[in-house]
Order: C-alpha cells, then structure tokens, then sequence
C-alpha cells in the first residue's frame, strides 16, 4: 500500500491504471477471494483520485485500493456474511471503519469471502464456496478473513480489513504469508460489524508489510460514540520508524510448543524468536496457567453471543424469508433452517445452550470467571516481559479436501490466536518462515492492551531485517 | 371473597417522556407515520449497536428517589433473549441482575388510613415495536416507531391486599411520575402499562398461594374489573378445593373474564446473559444528589401541605393537587389574592368545568391566575354578584379577556344602591298589589317571589342580600 502511494507521487502509477490492473487480476484470478466487486464503482473513484493527486492530495490513502471483509457494512454494496440469509443484503449505511476510510480517499473495490457469519477457521464454510490459498490453491487459506488474506497476498489490492474473533485475521495471514494486526478491544470501533460476538469481535487491518498494517490500522482507529465499547482515548499516530529491540524482553510461554505444534512450524518460529533475540531482545520464558482452558472459555463464550447475536436473522425486516404463510412459528424455523449453514447452526445451539435455565451459571458464568484468570495470567505476564511470542497457528495451511471431520479439530487451530481475544488484548501475525513444502508459517506477537504500537514497531524491525514477508506466492 | 384474601403485586411499565430512544437517536415520539422514527439501531440492522441515552438513567434515579428506594451503582444491561416479530433484534435490552432500583416504598391512602407499598425493584428497558394486524386482507405489519422507547418497569412487593388498594397504588404511582415530568401516564396510548400478579390464600394465614399474571388492563376501570373477576374466580376455586393453576391470563374487557393465554406464548427461557455491547453505567454519588436537588415537591407532600398551609380539607387538596401544572395555577391564584378557600372553590367547580368542556389542561387554559384571581376578587367585593362572576368567567375563558372589561362592557356591575333598590321593589309592590297584601298577612313565603322580580327587574344585577333586606323591611 505504501509502495503503491509512493509510486502515484512519483507519477510512477496512475491511480487509474493501477485500479485497472487490479481488476484485471481479480477477474481471471480463481481465488474466490471476492463475494463482491463493485468495478465501476471503483473506477469512478479511481478517476476521481487521479484528479485530486494530481491536485496535490497528498493523504496517503487516496486511491488506494482496500477489499474489506463481506461482514463489515457497506452502504449500497451487498453485505452478505458469507451467508444465504444475507445474500442480497445492502445495507444502507457504512460502518465507521469504511466510513473513514472513503473520507481518506481509499477506495473499497470489493468484499471479500469469509466463514460464514466469521464462524470458522477455513473460509469453507462460505455460502459463497471456500476461498482459494495462492500459494497452493488446493488448500484453505485460513479464515474466518481468507478471501481478504488471499487478496493481500495475491496481489488483488493494496490492503485489507478482516476482522478477528478468535483468531480471524492472524490465521489466515499466517496461511497466506501476510501481516495482520488484531487491535486492542475497544480500540477499532465496531459500528457496522456484523456482530459474531460482541465482546470478542474486533476490525483488524492486513497487508503485505507491517508498515502497511500500521497505515491502515492507524486510518481505521479512534473513538466512535456510536460503539460504547469504544474506547476514548486517543494513541498519537504509530511510528513508522522500526522499534529498536534493544532491551525489549520476549515473553515466550512454553506451553505455546507443546503437544499438536508441527515441527516445521515450531523450527520457523523457533528461528524468528532467535533473530529477534539477534535484534537485542531479552528471550524470557513466562508462564500463563489458566491458556489451556483458552478453547473451552472460547467455545462457550462466543457461540452464547452469537446465539443471540444471530437470532435478529428471523426473515422479518430483512435478508432471506423462506415465506410460509401458516404461522409465525414456521416462519422461524423455515428461514433458519435455509438460511444458515451448518456451522453457524452449530453455534448457535451451543450457545443456546450454554445460556439455558439451569445450565448458565455452569457454563456461561463459569467461562466468564475463566476469562477474568486468562486476562489476569498476561497482566501477570507482562510484568516480565513486554512481548510475548509464539507461533501464531499450529500447523501451515491444509488441503481443502483434507479438512477434519470434527469439528473440534478445526476449533483447536485457533488455540494460540484465542487467548488473546478473550484478553482483549493486541496481537499481531507477520510471516517468518515456510514450512516443508514452502507454505508460509506465521509468528504471533502479543502485547499489554493499548501496546498496538509496540508490536507494530517489532515487527517493521523484524522486516527490516528479512525477506519472508517480501516472498510472493 | 368471603373467607378468603388477596394477595396482589403490580408491574408497571412507564414510557419516558425523553426526547430521543433509549439506544439511538431516534425521536421518541407518539403518533407518528409507522416507522418514521427508526434508524438501523432500533431496526435491529446488522452491525447495529445500542448506545445508551443518559436521560433515561436520569429519570429512573429520580423515581427511585421519590420511590424511597436505594440506588444501584454498577447497572448492567443483559439481553433477554426471545422471538417475536415486534422484536426487532431477536432481545430485549433490559436490567437483569442488578436493577437500577431496589427496596423501596409507597404510602397510599385507602379509607383514611395509610397502607406502606414495598417496591421491589426499577429497572430500565427498552420497548417493543407493534403488530398491526389488518383482518380483511389478512396480513400483519409492525410499526416499530415504539422499538426502543425508553420504559421503567416498577415492581411492588405483593403487599397490595384488595382492588381498591391495587387501584389506589396505581393512581399515586402516576401521579408520581407524571409530577416528575417523566411518564404522561396516558393508559389509553400505552404509556403506563399495568400487570398483576395475584393469589388469594384463606383469611388470617401469610402463607401465599398460587399466582396468576394478569395482562391487558389498559384502564383503571379494566384493572379494577379484571382484579375482582380473578379474585372471585381464584375464591371460588379455593374454596370448593380445587387447585389454581399458574399461568398468564388475559383480561377480555369486551367479556368481563380472564382467560389463559396460549401456552407457547409464555413458555420462554429468556436466557439472560450481559449485553456485550454495552458498558456498565456506573451511578455516582454526585450525579444522584444532583438530581436529588432538582427533585419536585411530590404529590403527597404538596396534599399535606395544602391542608395545612391553607386549610383545606383532604378531599380539596386532593382535587388541587391532581397534576403539577393545576397545583402551581392555584399557588399562583393564592400568592395574587390570599383568599385560598375562595379560589379552592373556583377552580374546583368553575375552573374544572371549563376545562372539561373545552377538553384541555389547565395549560390550555386563556384565564390565568392572575386574571381569576381578580374575579374572585370582584365577587367579594360585591362589584358582581357570584352568578354574574360564573358568566363572566365564561366568556373569560373562551375570549381571554380581562374581567373588569366584560363586567364593564355587558353592565354587570352589582346593584347595590339602597335608593335604586327602594324604586325597583316600590314599584314592583305597584305592579303586585294582591301579592304584597298577602305577605303583609304573614305569608312569608313569598319573599321569594319578590326576590325573583327584583333579579328580573334588574338582571340579576340586584345584591341578593341587601334586596332581601330591604323587601322585608318594606312589607314589614
């Protein structure tokens, strides 16, 4: 993205052109990244940004190219989930993240496929069909932001937005070989983000460098009254410089490299926690006890708001109606059953579930009270160091069709990215290496909440100093 | 029902006079287009979030104040969680585990006497939209106009033991908040909603029997007949040994019966969980003695005052202290003219009248205090007589004149002059010669008569005291 600003200064590019280009490459690629593109649309704003550059617009995102993910509010451009309920969804505002991004000048070319309704690991269980990973396209690409993650990676736009749950942006960046950001809670407002779960949901920026993510993470940010967990305070803009290693002490918690870690994952991200110890940083092992319940408070925590999250899908106002004009009971039901996939029904009848007379102080408070320890293991935690490291997903991406059956499997991918959800904590995914087979492997790095800057600065430093994220599929 | 007590609690649901909705922006408004006033918030629409109104929490403290209740300081909100089409996000946002309101009391007046209503809890929460059901082209539609209409929901102890004390809760407790500037307390629009919750147990004991929930009273005639009805029903069951079953009933006015509603409808599990939208509002000891020293005089307190500041009887100070604005027009009336019986009567038989007939508030009213109370003012100074001063009153109320004007003008002015008095009634004993001979003979009765032609003779203009007075003297 930056290198794309600073070619339209050169007048190296046309904003235009490049537009067209993009587009091109969209059309004959068979990722099925996109669910949406909106063409003349973005060559009109494309046109319009060759005039104001050449006026001398000198914001950085005008005419930038950003595919954002299909849960994420559009004004006038289909906002699908990824599910038949909303596939001919339009909804009529844009969220706040898109919002500012069009005040920026960036434009919104298309939206990207994703798990449905961001529930999965995979971006298979799209209505839309699985996105394709570019580096071997009979493998997933991640989710529940794949379709994003593959556009980076492919080269089908500049930058993107996803957002993470448990672990939605930094998965499939570590599948596709990209940068991804999950912010700090609170710190990206939510306003226009089809909710999964609310109290874990949050809009991640994910591009081919840190210094991209950093970009567009710091065009997205701020305080937005309209999302009351939004947070009020205001970080000054990150700093592009690189941070320098020198004296930063690298948490790394052993049970991050215990059982169910492929090899050739932990020999990548073995090797980056290495080269940042080469950069200056203090290695120090720390423990966090309570991780290990991390999947199990996620499991609950999350399908129980989405259960009633969902539950605004009833075929009423909008969306799918399966019409049947007998009662009221099986227009529900109709609906619900054509509407949704199977994973998403999965989930929301496990957090019913979880929710029910008799069942919630088990479960619901209970998973609460483990949430409170898991948050309260990294305040511990950051006590003795000031980043923690690790690998971001277990293994390197999978064949499509050599997808677990269980559903659980596929739950425990997500084992590292969780922890930090349920913290509300900043993480971020840079890529560090490749697998065997030359698949990317991603590095995970955790910090304090509000620290976003921190693992920005780290990893522009880990950048600067390797190629892995320079490596194209 | 004889042998046989009542058990009675109430839920109340007020709608907030504040500007906007609870979560949006949206006006909060009655009577508009259907679903003028929505946004995507109060629509449900994906990717929507509730942002809370501080106004509400404002007026809920100040209920809980006057409630006597304590104040809650963490208030969470959790979401309820159930389908209905007027629902538009699949839950109600509403108070769960924490209300903000807790452990209160009222104090009613039934019989002359006081009975002490424990209030179990206040809470805020959102509204529903409504279904609007068209039975000829057999198809429904929802106006969600009412969707996030900010509501407190008001619970008492079931301390309430008879109709007429669940009626006389109900009254104070709209007086409450209408006093308060919160709640317009119409029944009719749905802005002050009652539920009952009800059992009767055999006279003397403190056990509780089974209950029944009582919907669909949208009067206090309704709640009234409803409460006897289900007392009744529940007596006679009791008393021939048969069980009361627990459900919701609904009241059918058109029938005069309660009946259970269908089991579906109430056989939720409403799943509580905290809305993870939004943060815990956190009340302050400040932010509620603010708005402790913004607090009106409440309706009881002004009814003891008025009697014992202007001598009134109950009856009267409850009369005038009906609505805040009507309270105020008669303190302004006494603060002018310090003749508060005098103006106490007016207002309850002229002022009220008039009001009634032209079907507004005392707002709307064209005659202010100052102008009555210059009326009234005339009237004991003997310028017009009271049945001039009615008319007078009259034509103040739909023209907005002054009265001295239209006393002036029409010629009202009283007659009191004996020597016009003495020519007036001389000439009627001229005119009625047989008559006059028949009083002189001591049938008295015909004062009256005398009484009459005098007022005829002079309009009704005649002081009627010094005229009786001076046709004795003269047939004397």
């Amino acid at each position: 993205m930056l290198d794309t600003a600073r070619r339209f200064r050169k007048n190296d590019l046309s904003p235009l052109v490049h537009m067209e280009s993009l587009l091109e490459r969209i059309r004959t690629s068979d990722l099925n990244a996109f669910i949406t593109v909106d063409e003349r649309g973005a060559l009109a704003q494309a046109e319009a940004a060759c005039c104001s550059i050449d006026q001398g617009e000198e914001d950085i995102l005008a005419g930038t190219v950003i595919a954002v993910k299909d849960n994420i509010c559009t004004r006038d451009m289909r906002t699908t989930c990824a599910s038949s309920m909303l596939s001919d969804f339009v909804p009529p505002y844009d969220a706040h993240v898109v919002e500012k991004l069009k005040k920026r000048g960036a434009i919104v070319v298309g939206k990207t496929n994703m798990d449905e309704f961001a529930m999965g690991s995979t971006t298979a269980t799209s209505a839309f069909g699985p996105a394709r990973n570019p580096w071997d396209q009979s493998r997933t690409t991640g989710g529940s932001s794949g379709g994003s993650a593959a556009a980076v990676a492919a080269g089908l736009c500049d930058a993107a937005l996803g957002s993470d749950t448990g672990g939605s942006v930094r998965q499939p960046a570590s599948f596709c070989g990209i940068t991804a950001l999950k912010p700090t809670y609170g710190t990206v407002s939510r306003y226009g983000l089809v909710a999964f779960a609310s109290s874990l949901d949050q809009i991640g920026p994910m591009g081919r460098s840190a210094r991209d993510v950093a970009v567009l993470f710091d065009a997205i940010r701020g305080h937005d009254p309209r999302d009351s967990t939004s947070v009020p305070e205001s970080l000054p803009p990150t700093s592009l410089d690189g941070l320098d290693l020198r004296g930063i002490r690298i948490g790394v918690p052993g049970i991050f490299f215990a059982e169910g870690l492929d090899r050739d994952v932990e020999r990548s991200v073995r090797f980056a926690i290495s080269h940042l110890a080469d950069l200056g940083a203090a290695v120090v092992p720390i423990d966090l006890p309570h991780i290990r319940s991390g999947v199990a408070v996620y499991y609950i925590i999350a399908p129980a708001e989405a259960s009633s999250n969902l539950a605004r899908y009833d075929g009423v106002r909008y969306g799918m109606r399966e019409a049947d004009d007998r009662d009221l009971f099986s227009l529900y039901c109709e609906t619900r059953s054509a509407g949704f996939g199977a994973e998403v029904k999965r989930r929301i009848m496990l957090g019913t579930y979880a929710l029910s007379a008799g069942y919630y102080d088990a479960y619901y408070r209970k998973a609460s009270q483990v949430r409170t320890l898991i948050a309260r293991d990294f305040r511990d935690a950051f006590t003795s160091c000031d980043i923690i490291a690790g690998p971001t997903v277990p293994v390197s991406a999978f064949e499509l069709d050599q997808m677990p059956e269980d559903p659980l499997s596929i739950y425990l991918l997500d084992i590292y990215t969780i922890p930090a959800n349920l913290a509300g904590i900043p993480a971020i995914s840079i890529p560090c290496g490749f697998s065997d087979n030359g698949l990317p492997v991603g590095l995970q790095l955790m910090a304090p909440a509000f620290k976003d800057h921190l693992l920005l600065g780290a990893a522009m430093a880990f950048q600067d100093t390797t190629r892995f994220h320079e490596v194209k599929p | 029902m004889r042998g046989y007590d009542a058990v009675i609690g109430l839920e109340v649901h007020a709608q907030l006079l504040t500007r906007s909705k609870i979560f949006c922006g949206c006006a909060n408004a009655f009577g508009a287009e259907p679903n003028a006033c929505t946004c995507p918030v109060c629509l449900g629409m994906p990717g929507a979030l509730p942002v809370l109104n501080r106004a509400v929490v404002d007026a809920g403290i100040r209920l809980g104040l006057a409630l006597n209740c304590a104040i809650e300081t963490r208030n969470v909100f959790a979401r309820k969680n159930y389908f209905y089409p007027d629902l538009p996000k699949g839950y109600q946002i509403t108070q769960y585990e924490n209300p903000l309101c807790t452990g209160g009391h009222l104090d009613i007046r039934v019989d002359e006497t006081t009975r002490r209503i424990g209030i179990r809890r206040v809470h805020l929460e959102e509204d529903a939209g409504k279904n609007v059901h068209d039975t000829v082209r057999r198809r429904s539609r929802i106006d969600f106009n009412r969707a996030g209409v900010p509501l407190l929901e008001i619970v008492t102890e079931p301390d309430l033991r008879n109709t007429v004390e669940a009626v006389a809760y109900l009254r104070e407790l709209r007086q409450i908040l209408m006093y308060l500037g919160i709640c317009d307390g119409s029944m009719e629009e749905g802005s002050f909603r009652c539920d009952a919750n009800v059992s009767v147990r055999p006279h003397g004991t403190s056990g509780f029997g089974v209950r029944t929930e009582l919907k669909n009273m949208n009067s206090f005639r309704n709640v009234q007949r409803a409460l006897d009805f289900e007392i009744q029903r529940q007596g006679t069951m009791a008393a021939s040994g048969a069980q009361v079953v627990q459900e919701t009933l609904m009241w059918d006015a058109h029938t005069g019966v309660t009946r259970p509603m269908r089991s579906k409808e109430e056989s939720h599990d409403y799943r509580y969980f905290p809305d993870p939208d939004l943060v815990p509002v956190v009340v302050d000891a400040s932010w509620i003695d603010e708005l402790r020293r913004t607090m009106p005089e409440l309706p009881s307190a002004r009814r003891a005052r008025f009697t014992r500041e202007y001598g009134l009887s109950d009856y009267d100070a409850e009369q005038l202290t009906q609505t805040r604005a009507l309270a105020d027009y008669f303190e302004e009336c006494v603060r002018v003219l310090n003749c508060p019986k005098d103006i106490a009567n007016w207002i309850m038989t002229e002022v009220l009248r008039v009001l009634g007939e032209q079907g507004c508030g005392i707002d709307g009213l064209r005659v202010n205090p100052a102008m009555l109370a210059s009326l009234i003012s005339l009237e004991r100074d003997g310028t017009v007589t009271r049945l001039a001063a009615k008319e007078v009153f009259s034509e103040m109320a739909e023209t907005g004149r002054p009265a001295p004007e239209i006393i002036r003008e029409r010629g009202m002015e009283q007659v009191s002059d004996e020597a016009e008095l003495r020519h007036i009634i001389r000439s009627i004993m001229d005119t009625f010669p047989g008559q006059a001979a028949q009083y002189r003979a001591g049938k008295t009765q015909l004062l009256g008569f005398f009484m009459g032609e005098v007022m005829k003779a002079t309009s009704g203009r005649a002081n009627p005291n010094r005229a009786g007075k001076l046709i004795r003297e003269m047939l004397g």
